[in-house]
């Protein structure tokens, strides 16, 4: 595998899933475990681009992709945008959530801005919007049980806004 | 230092730091990964194994036999310890039911194993492959049918809420008899789960006879101090550090069953040991809210006076165990000659119940404040209105007990302004907008301050940085952040200067979190040390400590100036003190309020229920930082919205467990669950709290919410629910006929 750029030769247990190949074999904490069964998002990470719940992936389906984890996006002293954007308005209270919601969020505007509809998208033809509606909507697969939602829409919204 | 008399000026009054809406100082770390939680201390502890739990698989009864050799057997298997293997373990007075050891079980999923192997995959499988004989005994798992058994019970939630069994003030009988207008209800609200994101998870590692665990634990000193009642060993041989809390909300209140079977998984093991509870587990092994049957009767006059009230609560809970105490709000938020409040007991053998984030008002409030709801109706009085002329600023009880301070007129009049609240029609169903019925809902916020003797540490080095430690913890409401304000505004130096650390049994005992305590009396803990830190560098420079001003970096008196460190020197200065509390809280009542508003729209043919818009307005007292303040609110408000539309554990009654144990079976909101959310804080200081001057605010958010969304509901269809949670199921046949 391609972790954030550097390649990866581990062996594993089949049994072993990528969120705990990163968490335990490499080390790569940051990916958090908080369900183990894909009902929470606190694992997401980017896969090839694509955010995924690497709590629901076995590691050996990823022979050779490139992931995207927490780690790869910034770091303390030099934090990717959105990592900012959390900092600034708060988007976040106990932090195990915040880097899957960060992860969720990066992936969620690379979604809208490639024209991939959601469910509260009115019109299939049209672009979609970043909108609250929207941002709600494609973030609910990441669970805050602190309830940092209300932040967090307006971090990415911050985000989207600089970008566009 | 003793905190006895009401705080007159102090440094933290120049709020050059303190009252600012800093960034949190974890930030960085929290938004990158780096913040290490529990589970993820790779480099604390060499050779680490991994465990699993395993929990019984009947409610009540006992396990006659485990056959364990096919596990042992497993490959990468290192050790097994069953609940056979020992009697059943001593607990702490804060544990209800035992978390290990002997043959009986007293509810679903109670620890009985706990496996360790060289991996987490290796562990998780032979535990599985222990099979358990169970002699299976009847239970009592349904809170009504248990009812006319319950007794009176008194209680201390041990996290705020108290009251005692049955407490009558004047003739309620007589009152409510005689009153003009009435309302005798009932309500109920279910059990709840803590669902905290991050699992109980603990590394435990053995050196002869010390144990070290890394933890999540809310209550550090209390944590330490079980763990040695429950293992038998001296409390001077038990370290804990939990630096980062991935959530807790009182189910981290308590030691658990994830640091004891680490602890013993690695003493059999004789290496250290990690594990988390798996999140299936975590409902029925740990605690929970637990379930109420509330009846509220209220007798008023027609100008809208209450004469009597009457609050009486039903729960739940182990043999051993205690109330919930729905009906402590209830015996200070409004006027009335007339009172009665009781409180009754029922054993039941589901889980262990215990605090969850405001245990008491939660709950409680779900019940008094739509029962004040319907009682503004029936007078025919705005319910804002009801509520104001039932004000009281003194307690009820005790009427020469003033309330230190107590703004909830302020908080609903600015809540009704700022929400619009005169566009409201007091008929409900009323307002419409394509499919939606649209309603608006308010009710009181209300929760008691609670001050806890806090200690610190706080160094000074030579280059004038100021590093604090105290085993306070950060579950994610600020402490950090809070803490290193006040050590920056008491030593004169910026926020960058001052290092924090937190959460280890090694530092001076803090109040720790729960019951909203933890902001203000941490902080006032950390002010004490400071305090007596600028005594002694005043003292070493020669300046006269009462003059002596600390800003900029530099001490000045007089004509005289020197820079902080230099009075540290190379081997620098160390200060450690407790703030301790006089009879302050004995002579007023401390209180926090709020206005909490809600707009709804209700689905005019499902009954599908969408929040819209919702605002706070709160009293705490001195706002440390209003960012994260703001924060703790809306989690809050966010955490009442499901208790009132969706969060409930579903007990099978005739098996006795919790069957919604996961985070796909118990619902909490989620993004789209949420709509903006504004909070106003109200200026306020309050000199009797402490020298901060502040309140809990982490608790006062949810108390309140639940109600407001109920009478909005109200408001929108004119179908009043008194059966949380409020699902459309309860709704769609009684939905006005507009389709």
């Amino acid at each position: 595998m391609r972790v954030n750029g550097d390649v990866r030769a581990i062996q594993l247990d089949t049994r072993t899933t990528l969120l705990d190949a990163l968490r335990e074999h490499l080390q790569l904490t940051g990916s958090k475990k908080g369900c183990d069964h894909g009902q929470c998002g606190a694992c997401t990470v980017m896969v090839n681009g694509q955010r995924i719940y690497s709590c629901l992936t076995l590691a050996v389906m990823h022979d050779g992709d490139a992931i995207t984890t927490i780690e790869g996006l910034g770091q303390p002293g030099n934090l990717h945008p959105m990592q900012a954007a959390f900092v600034r308005h708060d988007g976040y209270q106990c932090g195990y959530c915040t880097p899957g919601q960060i992860c969720a969020s990066v992936a969620a505007l690379e979604e809208i801005k490639a024209g991939v509809p959601s469910h509260v998208t009115a019109d299939l033809m049209a672009m979609p919007q970043v909108t609250a509606e929207e941002l709600r909507e494609r973030m609910s697969g990441n669970i805050c049980r602190c309830g940092a939602y209300s932040n967090i829409v307006d971090a990415i919204t911050e985000v989207a806004g600089r970008q566009a | 230092m003793k905190f006895d008399t009401p705080a007159t000026s102090n440094p933290i009054d120049q709020l050059k730091v303190v009252g600012h809406p800093v960034d949190r100082i974890d930030g960085p770390r929290k938004t990158t990964g780096t913040a290490p939680y529990a589970y993820e201390r790779h480099d604390v502890a060499r050779n680490q194994a991994y465990g699993h739990v395993l929990g019984a698989g009947i409610g009540k009864g006992r396990v006659t036999a485990m056959d364990t050799a096919a596990a042992r057997a497993a490959p990468g298997v290192v050790a097994i310890v069953t609940t056979l293997d020992m009697p059943r373990l001593e607990k702490g007075p804060r544990n209800t039911a035992s978390l290990f050891g002997g043959p009986d079980v007293q509810h679903y999923h109670q620890a009985i194993a706990v496996v360790v192997a060289e991996t987490f995959e290796q562990a998780r499988d032979a535990a599985a492959m222990i099979r358990v004989e169970y002699a299976r005994q009847p239970g009592r798992f349904d809170l009504a049918a248990e009812g006319p058994k319950a007794q009176l019970a008194s209680a201390e939630s041990g996290e705020g809420g108290a009251a005692p069994q049955e407490d009558r003030t004047g003739d309620f009988e007589g009152a409510f008899a005689r009153a003009p207008v009435k309302l005798d209800e009932t309500y109920t609200t279910p059990d709840e789960s803590h669902a905290m994101m991050e699992p109980h998870a603990t590394i435990a590692a053995w050196d002869g006879e010390t144990l070290t665990l890394w933890t999540s634990n809310q209550m550090i000193a209390w944590g330490r101090t079980d763990v040695a009642k429950t293992l038998g060993i001296p409390e001077e041989n038990v370290r804990l550090d939990s630096p980062f809390i991935g959530g807790g909300f009182g189910g981290k209140l308590f030691l658990r069953a994830d640091a004891v079977l680490a602890a013993l998984g690695a003493k059999a093991a004789r290496r250290p040991v990690k594990l988390a509870l798996a999140r299936p587990l975590m409902a029925n092994n740990t605690t929970h809210r637990p379930a109420t049957i509330q009846r509220i009767r209220i007798g008023a006059q027609p100008d809208g006076r209450i004469t009597a009230i009457a609050h009486e609560s039903l729960s739940g809970d182990l043999e051993g165990g205690g109330p919930e105490t729905a009906v402590a709000q209830t015996k200070l938020l409004y006027a009335g000659a007339n009172r009665l409040t009781a409180m009754r007991l029922a054993v039941l053998d589901l889980p262990e119940g215990n605090a969850m984030r405001a245990p008491g008002e939660a709950p409680g409030l779900m019940a008094l404040e739509v029962a004040m709801d319907e009682m503004a109706e029936r007078l025919g009085i705005d319910p804002i209105a009801f509520r104001v002329v039932n004000d009281t600023q003194v307690d009820p009880e005790a009427p020469d007990r003033p309330f230190s301070q107590r703004q909830l007129i302020e908080c609903l009049r600015t809540g009704a302004e700022r929400f619009g609240w005169s566009r409201r029609s007091a008929t409900p169903g009323q307002r419409r907008e394509g499919r939606w019925l649209v309603g608006m809902g308010v009710a009181a916020g209300f929760r008691n301050n609670l001050v806890m003797a806090s200690g610190a540490r706080v160094r000074l080095d030579g280059s004038g940085g100021v590093t604090v430690e105290t085993d306070m913890t950060d579950i994610g409401t600020g402490s950090y952040t809070i803490i290193a304000q006040t050590a920056a505004e008491m030593m004169g130096v910026p926020l960058d200067r001052v290092t924090v650390r937190l959460g280890d049994s090694s530092f001076p005992v803090s109040a720790g979190s729960g019951g909203q305590w933890g902001g203000n009396s941490s902080t006032a803990g950390v002010y004490a040390a400071c305090v007596k830190l600028r005594e002694a560098v005043a003292q070493r420079l020669g300046f006269n400590s009462a003059e002596a001003v600390f800003a900029d970096g530099e001490v000045r008196a007089g004509n005289h100036s020197a820079p902080l460190g230099q009075a540290a020197g190379a081997d620098g200065m160390v200060a450690e003190d407790t703030i301790e509390y006089g009879d302050l809280a004995k002579r007023y009542q401390q209180s926090t309020f709020a206005g909490h508003f809600v707009e709804v729209g209700v689905d005019a043919a499902t009954g599908e229920t969408r929040v819209r818009r919702m605002l706070a307005v709160c009293a705490a007292g001195r706002i440390l930082n209003p960012k994260s303040a703001r924060s703790q609110v809306i989690g809050a408000m966010t955490m009442g919205v499901g208790a009132a539309l969706m969060e409930e554990l579903a007990v099978d009654k005739r098996h006795g467990f919790f069957v919604n144990h996961d985070l796909a079976g118990y619902e909490v909101p989620v993004h789209a669950d949420i709509p903006h959310q504004e909070v106003i804080f109200l200026d306020e200081v309050d000199p009797i709290s402490s020298p901060m001057k502040a309140k809990g605010v982490g608790e006062l958010g949810i108390c309140g919410v639940g109600a407001a969304v109920a009478n909005a509901m109200y408001n929108a269809t004119g179908v009043r629910l008194r059966d949380y949670p409020m699902t459309l199921d309860k709704m769609i046949d009684r939905l006005p006929q507009v389709v």
